[in-house]
């Protein structure tokens, strides 16, 4: 069965459905991880693993969505629930650039109280004062709020946005994009297409984006396969997405902890990226995610046709809030990648070379 | 099987047919880029041996003593008598450490200067007495070694009367490496050799008594050495048969520092992989998950490995050495480790006797059931 599947993306065909299937269900590790690894390297044959230096701030946590796996939001008047201002946050940008970042990924809960306007602020200020920042700010579920604020559309939300200087939109959100696990877990985000039309509208107007993925939780193999199979579909239209970005659920301190019998762990993670990288042909790159997964896994994930690290993250509270703590250093990952067998190559946002070290 | 190494379809079919690996197949498995080549391998070897079954057990680490004459330089866990965090344990708490559902205990120490042997014996012989049910694992090769140098006694002896006193198997530490150039340079020539190591486990297999072996590894050694390691333990299995499973050590970098960082999770996998091929001879391969971490255990489970070793509710040597994972796991996060690979959990004695098969209700797929 693996060699059908190989041969078949040897002839430049595309993965269906009952491939996706039996690689997440049946497939021996190994055998999946080697023919990842093997497309991997014919993709991009360099043994290079990109990363960046990025910082991951949040400017408020007042959120009306009440997601089942969340562990970092409080409701609106909450005692623990806070809102930073325009130049609080841009405090933050610039304790990141300080330290060497290129990327600031900000993200923050549903907070109808905020106008476009701050949203349109936090992007040309940080171009204005920090033009070596990459503002990638602002999940699909907050621009779907942007636009239930402003009484705009989604798409003149992004045209705002795009003039104050964003080019980039980080992937969050995705979850696992089925109707079904969404409305179980995420009801009042609104079901996949909420997620797809942000990225079909940002990439139809040039933005760049990526995918994520939560897995481990109450999905089923073809919620999984839905997933795929929408960024895939939306991916051949624009060619927008830069990477693909699977995690898995932390259940601390969630609603959704009870609902969950076994963590996803290790395994679980390496056979995901596996199938990522075979079954989505045309997403460039695959990242491990060190700070969910854990570096060890991050570090055999390179080998199960992983090509990005991710970044350093200076600063994360959503995971901290489910009692989830990594932390990094740029040498660290250096090391890291170059003990594992690979070159490290700090990137962009964009993923354009900045520095091989 | 496709190999992105080609040398490796040369071993592969050695693999296929029951050859036994070469010295110079040994190296190509350690020096490859093709790290899940080597894996698929092992993975299949294991396979054929154990199919999906993934062994584990109830166990207590026992340290009486860390007090020791040697001063091996990859050791973080020896002190001497009266120095600062030594300690020596009595009869009555050893005994008192090993709890109602324990099945094995591990017992581990120093080289300690004046401890008698007959102290040991009365170690064992109280443990038996007070728990028969409880199988007793204890005293590496090195302190058989150090019994016998101590005391002027030979093996043969110092074993029968430990297998009198209760003694059923025995640990497979202190081999380190097998390496003159290595014993001299992280100081344990003080420690039986190569020859002396294989000697006692020799003698204790023709007693009947089951051992381990293992390897330290990761730190200033070459890959021969760790092949030449491997070859010697075949060697000797070959001759006296008695090992049930091998453990490959990662050194822990701690406090002693021998290395900047320690070897990464791709080394720990290979090392058991070429463990599980060249080891045609051994019944098990183990991934020690205390020195590995959970992530790497459980992923090793395709490379070959049988046995996570058990739940360890003290493991001073390693941690003081400096390993991460806090000592002690229960029974639950064993099963994690063994499910999230597809594995199915059996709990076995320190003989390998299964105690009970658990049912796996986790498939392979990286969804999970709804309840």
């Amino acid at each position: 069965m693996i060699e059908n599947i190989r041969d078949k993306i040897l002839d430049g065909k595309r993965l269906d459905r009952d491939d996706g299937r039996w690689l997440l269900e049946k497939a021996p590790l190994l055998e999946l991880g080697a023919l990842a690894q093997e497309v991997r390297l014919s993709r991009l044959p360099e043994r290079a693993v990109t990363f960046v230096i990025d910082s991951n701030p949040n400017y408020t946590n007042a959120c009306v969505t009440d997601c089942q796996f969340c562990a970092f939001y409080r409701k609106p008047g909450h005692p623990e629930a806070w809102t930073l201002t325009v130049e609080e946050v841009l405090a933050k940008v610039e304790s990141a650039a300080r330290k060497g970042a290129t990327t600031v990924l900000l993200q923050g809960g549903h907070n109808p109280e905020l106008p476009l306007e701050y949203y349109v602020s936090l992007v040309r200020e940080t171009r204005r004062r920090f033009p070596q920042i990459t503002p990638h700010f602002f999940t699909a579920s907050e621009i779907q709020t942007m636009a239930r604020v402003s009484g705009l559309g989604v798409g003149a939300v992004l045209d705002r946005l795009w003039e104050a200087g964003q080019r980039t939109l980080p992937g969050g959100g995705a979850e696992v994009l089925s109707a079904r696990v969404r409305q179980r877990i995420a009801a009042k985000k609104g079901g996949p297409e909420a997620w797809l039309e942000v990225h079909r509208e940002a990439h139809r107007r040039g933005f760049r984006s990526t995918a994520t993925l939560m897995y481990g939780h109450v999905e089923q193999v073809d919620d999984l396969l839905e997933h795929l199979d929408a960024v895939r579909e939306l991916q051949d239209m624009f060619g927008g997405f830069t990477a693909f970005v699977p995690w898995s659920f932390k259940p601390g301190n969630t609603l959704l902890e009870k609902w969950v019998k076994q963590v996803a762990g290790p395994n679980a993670y390496l056979r995901l990226l596996a199938v990522s990288r075979l079954y989505l042909d045309n997403v460039p790159h695959i990242q491990a995610s060190w700070f969910s997964e854990g570096k060890r896994a991050g570090q055999i994930a390179l080998h199960f046709g992983v090509d990005d690290w991710g970044g350093t993250l200076f600063e994360e509270n959503v995971h901290k809030a489910a009692d989830f703590v990594n932390t990094i250093s740029v040498e660290e990952i250096v090391a890291l990648i170059r003990e594992a067998g690979f070159a490290p190559v700090q990137r962009t946002t964009t993923y354009e070379v900045v520095r091989r070290w | 099987m496709r190999f992105a190494d080609h040398r490796l379809a040369r071993v592969w079919d050695k693999v296929r047919a029951g050859e036994r690996l070469s010295r110079e197949d040994g190296l190509t498995l350690f020096e490859t880029e093709d790290l899940l080549g080597v894996g698929r391998m092992a993975d299949h070897a294991k396979s054929e041996r154990e199919g999906d079954r993934v062994y584990f057990v109830i166990n207590r680490y026992i340290s009486p003593t860390n007090v020791c004459v040697l001063s091996c330089a990859f050791c973080g866990f020896a002190r001497r008598e009266g120095e600062a965090g030594a300690f020596e344990h009595s009869i009555e708490d050893i005994v008192g450490m090993v709890r109602e559902e324990v099945r094995e205990v591990h017992i581990v120490g120093g080289h300690h200067p004046d401890w008698p042997f007959e102290y040991y014996e009365r170690v064992l012989a109280a443990l038996h007495a007070a728990r028969p049910d409880v199988q007793i694992k204890a005293f590496t090769a090195a302190e058989i070694d150090w019994f016998c140098r101590r005391w002027k006694l030979e093996p043969v002896e110092v074993l029968t009367r430990l297998k009198a006193a209760g003694l059923q198997t025995m640990p497979g530490g202190g081999a380190e490496i097998f390496s003159a150039r290595l014993a001299k340079l992280l100081r344990y020539t003080g420690k039986a050799n190569a020859d002396r190591w294989c000697e006692i486990h020799g003698i204790a297999h023709s007693l009947g008594i089951r051992t381990n072996a293992t390897m330290l590894y990761g730190h200033v050694e070459t890959l021969a050495e760790r092949v030449d390691h491997l070859l010697r333990l075949r060697a000797q299995q070959d001759a006296s048969g008695g090992f049930l499973t091998f453990i490959a050590l990662p050194y822990q970098v701690g406090a002693t520092r021998l290395v900047p960082r320690p070897t990464p999770p791709a080394d720990n996998l290979r090392t058991i992989a070429a463990a599980r091929l060249l080891l045609d001879n051994f019944p098990h391969v183990e991934a020690y998950w205390v020195l590995l971490g959970e992530e790497t255990a459980s992923v090793a489970l395709h490379f070959g490995a049988d046995d996570v070793n058990g739940t360890l509710e003290d493991e001073r040597v390693q941690h003081m050495a400096g390993a991460e994972t806090p000592a002690g796991l229960a029974r639950e996060q064993l099963f994690r480790i063994i499910r999230d690979a597809g594995k199915v959990p059996v709990e076995r004695d320190a003989l390998y006797n299964v105690v009970r098969v658990w049912q796996c209700e986790v498939s392979a797929g990286a969804a999970r059931a709804e309840r």
